[in-house]
């Protein structure tokens, strides 16, 4: 028998204060979710309307880190284009006829906005209707903003995959939808615990290929794998299909809960769950006592960024034995994160958007054991002796489900270990 | 509109910040939306800087927009003076808040800053980052320096280096100490070390050091006409231009000329028998147009290479540039477009490319070996270790790093003589190199996916599509070592089509290794 999770005694946070504050962010925006989507869409191209600096951010954040050929670029704007808006259209025209005249192996093309595209009323949609009726049926072309006046980091990846939802064809079968990009590895370890416990059809958004008839209707019931898809979780409802809200997979009791609200959906008896969980879970729960040992005990402090920050205080606090002391996240959908938010003990100061300055004083004033933020910060804070664990890293690196938990504790576990470890004093 | 996929240079705000990141006591408020502060990682985490950088964003955002964005401004700025007090303080616009048109500048003016408030205007759609830098140092020049006593003894500003420069930190210690042994002092450093209170005290120098013209042409020539003090030309990178340097700083001053070579080691190095393999291998130079003049004459007549070509992303250099090239008897590639210097790459097909960043990666595509001399660079390029490009040191530091990708002379000789032994193989790289890549199909476990080459959205190159190798010549071909078959087969290629000859034989691979050697 699984044993649902116990909820705090003290109560969860869902009706926790908010403190929210109003000054510099320092977070990136939604263009960089083009890093990770165009490694998971194989056939779609991801052209940026933008400036230097969008290209630019997008090198920064990612560049060196995945110097393959990439299928993301940006369509600079020039002053001509400033001039003019008739201009600028057909300009992107010829932009991405000449793309795609060379890129022959793009299926999927997504014109991202930015916020120059947006400040001067550049109209994607306009632009992606007209060429989806001169490229098809070869090329579909969508849009979506990733502009940093629209989105947050993340927000970027849900822009995306809800412009993709109005265009899915529909189907009346039953069947479960993963929502989320998430590395194949992971994504494969939940397709087969699923499937193990006889649920099935199980389909993807994204899927890897635009040509895999992913369809959706009423019949559809959809469990979204990342926190910060709260447009995507519109768009589908809209077409009719269900959300299964359920705390975040991170971790064993996570990943436990998020299978189990699904497996209740779809009738699965609990000696088949415990047949399909058993060992796994046993797995991560060794994994994390293991990895989680320079954990215990101690303050963790999260500045806002993608959205993980309340599911990943929910597992650290619950099973790594961490206290945290402030959970900042740049917002917090409670129809998404309310599971994990019931989970969280009550304590940490829960903050939403950021000024940035502030919260910097408020974490030199509790210097937490651990900090977790973005790179502009990591290094500084490390100069004054907090141990930092870059953000980042969590949305690219596997960190979902069983398998992973022992990882996802190692990533927190590592910058405190490597704190403790390094000793440059004289011995004698 | 302009099809990017790669830039070498950042926005004009990214220049901005690399003067006031390389100074103290300024800060920055940048009027710009959120994403934009991802421009601090370049500081703290590509340089590895221990601070943020000294930069305010006023990070608006689309509900701002025809509302309350100046405003916005007018309150990060007073709150940001308020908290990090100042000496003096630059404003301006990011690209997006170009178009929304709030004037920083103006704003700033009507608001009662007790420190001097520096407006900048970078045209985010026309210049780019080399730009940005260069005319915020020279507007913070044109406004706090001012005409002051001269030092009594000989002294000059070192100007142009900035954060995230490529190796400035460390050419300065380098320049300091070449012109104290010539009794010339230091006055001040700018922008990097300087604080606005030094900026001011910079017209108490004799002369103008120019390090890097990229970042500080227009400030010196401005004390040149204003200050009355004369500035360097010639950049000290190599042995060479070191020499010539001291010669001009002797000019200028009329202080003995005096070049202290005694850790000079680069010109034994270069003539002593294992860098026999060096002479004559064909390298390509790209980067900024400073850097690639100096490699050029480096690379020519202190290394014994031949300049295959040479080009710049910087179009400000695009002059001397092409002259430069016109001299050296090769083409000059003028461009920022990536894909383009490779295109350029691949056809000339060097032994070694002289790049930045982006062509290391060119290079390990095409599997030519590649040092960088140039910025862009990345977080390997801020060695720990004391390394400059600049004097004496500099010369040294250049030829280690230049050598460093290339197969040495003696194991070029005997990957020759044992060319079928196993170790080998095509994936083992210079012995020298840890961490080789695991041959293909080896039990090391999955082999890195390869990248989808960029010739993808280029025009499909036909190269010896109608000739074909016969099994012995193809077999002989493989025998032949990794990091000289890809010249080999291009150049039994090349002689056969000017032959006519379709089918190459191992008779037409060694004709052609004849006709070809030198
Ligand atoms: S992690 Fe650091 S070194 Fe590695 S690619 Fe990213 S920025 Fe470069
Ligand atoms: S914040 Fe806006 S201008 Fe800046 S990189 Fe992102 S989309 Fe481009």
């Amino acid at each position: 028998m699984t044993e649902l999770p116990r909820l705090p005694t003290s109560g969860g946070c869902r009706d926790e204060p908010i403190l929210k504050q109003r000054g510099q962010r320092e977070v990136f925006c939604g263009l960089t979710g083009i890093i990770w989507l165009h490694r998971k869409m194989q056939d779609a191209f991801f052209l940026v309307v933008g400036s230097r600096t969008c290209a630019h951010l997008l090198q920064s954040a990612a560049g060196v880190m995945i110097f393959a050929e990439p299928r993301f670029g940006t369509a600079i704007l020039e002053e001509t284009d400033l001039a003019g808006l008739a201009d600028a259209q057909s300009e992107l025209d010829k932009v991405v006829d000449q793309l795609l005249a060379r890129r022959t192996d793009i299926k999927q093309l997504f014109l991202v906005g930015s916020c120059p595209s947006e400040v001067i009323k550049l109209d994607l949609s306009r632009a992606a209707e007209r060429m989806t009726e001169r490229y098809a049926p070869s090329v579909r072309v969508l849009n979506f903003s990733g502009s940093g006046i629209e989105t947050t980091f993340t927000q970027g990846e849900d822009a995306c995959l809800a412009s993709m939802v109005p265009v899915l064809p529909k189907t009346d079968e039953r069947q479960l939808m993963l929502v989320g990009a998430l590395p194949d590895v992971v994504e494969e370890q939940a397709i087969s615990l699923l499937a193990d416990m006889g649920i099935g059809p199980i389909r993807v958004l994204p899927a890897p290929r635009s040509d895999t008839g992913l369809g959706i209707g009423d019949k559809t019931m959809f469990a979204l794998t990342q926190p910060f898809l709260g447009d995507t979780h519109a768009a589908l409802e809209r077409r009719g299909a269900r959300h299964l809200p359920a705390p975040f997979p991170f971790g064993e009791e996570g990943t436990t809960a998020w299978l189990r609200t699904i497996a209740d959906e779809f009738g699965v008896d609990d000696a088949t769950f415990e047949r399909v969980t058993a060992a796994p879970r046993a797995r991560a729960r060794k994994a994390i006592t293991q990895a989680s040992d320079a954990l215990r005990g101690k303050s963790i402090f999260f500045f806002p960024d993608s959205q993980l920050e309340i599911p990943l205080a929910r597992f650290l606090t619950r099973e790594c034995g961490m206290e945290a002391i402030e959970v900042g996240a740049p917002f917090i959908h409670k129809g998404i994160v309310g599971p994990d938010l019931d989970m969280l003990a009550q304590g940490p100061t829960l903050s939403e958007g950021q000024d940035v300055d502030l919260q910097l004083d408020r974490c030199r004033d509790a210097r937490p054991d651990l900090t977790v933020c973005g790179l502009g910060l990591a290094n500084p804070l490390e100069a004054e002796g907090l141990a930092t664990k870059w953000a980042i890293e969590l949305v690219f690196t596997p960190v979902h489900f069983y398998e992973q938990a022992g990882d996802l504790a190692g990533l927190f576990s590592r910058p405190v270990r490597r704190a403790e470890l390094l000793d440059l004093e004289v011995t004698a | 509109m302009k099809l990017t996929v790669w830039t070498y240079e950042g926005p004009p705000h990214v220049g901005a910040m690399r003067v006031a990141t390389g100074m103290t006591g300024l800060h920055y408020v940048l009027h710009a939306p959120q994403g934009d502060t991802y421009a601090d990682l370049l500081f703290t985490m590509i340089e590895r800087r221990n601070h943020r950088p000294p930069v305010t964003y006023t990070t608006f955002q689309a509900r701002d927009l025809g509302s309350d964005t100046a405003n916005l401004f007018k309150t990060s700025l007073q709150d940001a003076y308020a908290r990090f007090q100042p000496e003096a303080l630059i404003v301006g616009a990011s690209c997006t808040a170009e178009l929304i048109q709030d004037d920083p500048g103006g704003m700033a003016e009507t608001m009662d800053i007790p420190v001097p408030v520096i407006p900048l205007e970078l045209p985010s759609y026309q210049r780019k980052e080399n730009f940005g830098a260069d005319e915020t140092f020279f507007q913070i020049v044109r406004t706090l320096a001012k005409p002051v006593a001269r030092t009594a003894r000989i002294s000059c500003n070192l100007i142009g280096p900035t954060a995230l420069g490529f190796r400035h930190r460390d050419d300065i210690t380098e320049i300091t100490a070449l012109l104290s042994d010539m009794g010339v002092s230091v006055n001040v450093v700018a922008p990097m070390t300087a604080r606005p209170s030094d900026i001011a005290r910079m017209g108490a120098a004799h002369f103008n050091v120019l390090m890097y013209p990229e970042t500080a042409e227009t400030a010196a020539r401005w004390m040149a006409r204003e200050l009355d003090q004369p500035y360097t030309t010639i950049v000290p990178i190599g042995v060479g231009a070191t020499r010539d340097f001291v010669a001009e700083v002797a000019g200028i001053t009329g202080v003995t000329p005096y070049l202290d070579d005694s850790r000079l080691r680069l010109p034994w190095y270069s003539k002593s028998v294992d860098s026999t393999y060096l002479t004559g291998k064909r390298v390509f130079l790209f980067g900024d147009g400073t850097h690639v003049a100096a490699a050029a004459r480096i690379a020519r007549d202190e290394m014994g290479f031949e300049v295959v070509g040479m080009g710049c992303y910087n179009r400000e250099m695009a002059r001397p540039i092409r002259a430069l090239a016109k001299d050296y008897g090769v083409a000059a590639t003028i461009t920022d477009d990536y894909l383009e210097v490779e295109r350029v790459i691949e056809a000339l097909q060097p032994e070694m490319i002289l790049g930045t960043q982006m062509e290391r990666h060119i290079g390990k595509r095409l599997g030519i070996p590649c040092a960088v001399i140039s910025a862009p660079v990345h977080v390997q390029d801020f060695p720990a270790r004391y390394s400059p490009q600049m004097g004496i040191e500099g010369a040294n530091v250049i030829f280690d790093t230049w050598v460093h990708p290339l197969v040495m002379g003696l194991e070029e000789h005997l990957l020759h003589m044992f060319r079928d032994d196993f170790e080998f193989h095509d994936a083992a790289g210079p012995s020298h190199h840890g961490g080789h890549a695991p041959r293909p199909g080896a039990a090391a476990g999955p082999a890195p996916q390869a990248a989808p080459s960029p010739r993808d959205i280029s025009e499909p190159e036909k190269t010896g599509a109608d000739i074909i190798w016969l099994a012995d010549a193809e077999r002989e071909l493989k025998k032949i070592p990794f990091f000289v078959r890809g010249k080999a087969r291009r150049n039994t290629e090349t002689f056969a089509s000017e032959r006519g000859v379709a089918r190459i034989s191992v008779e037409t691979l060694y004709e052609a290794k004849a006709h070809y050697a030198r």
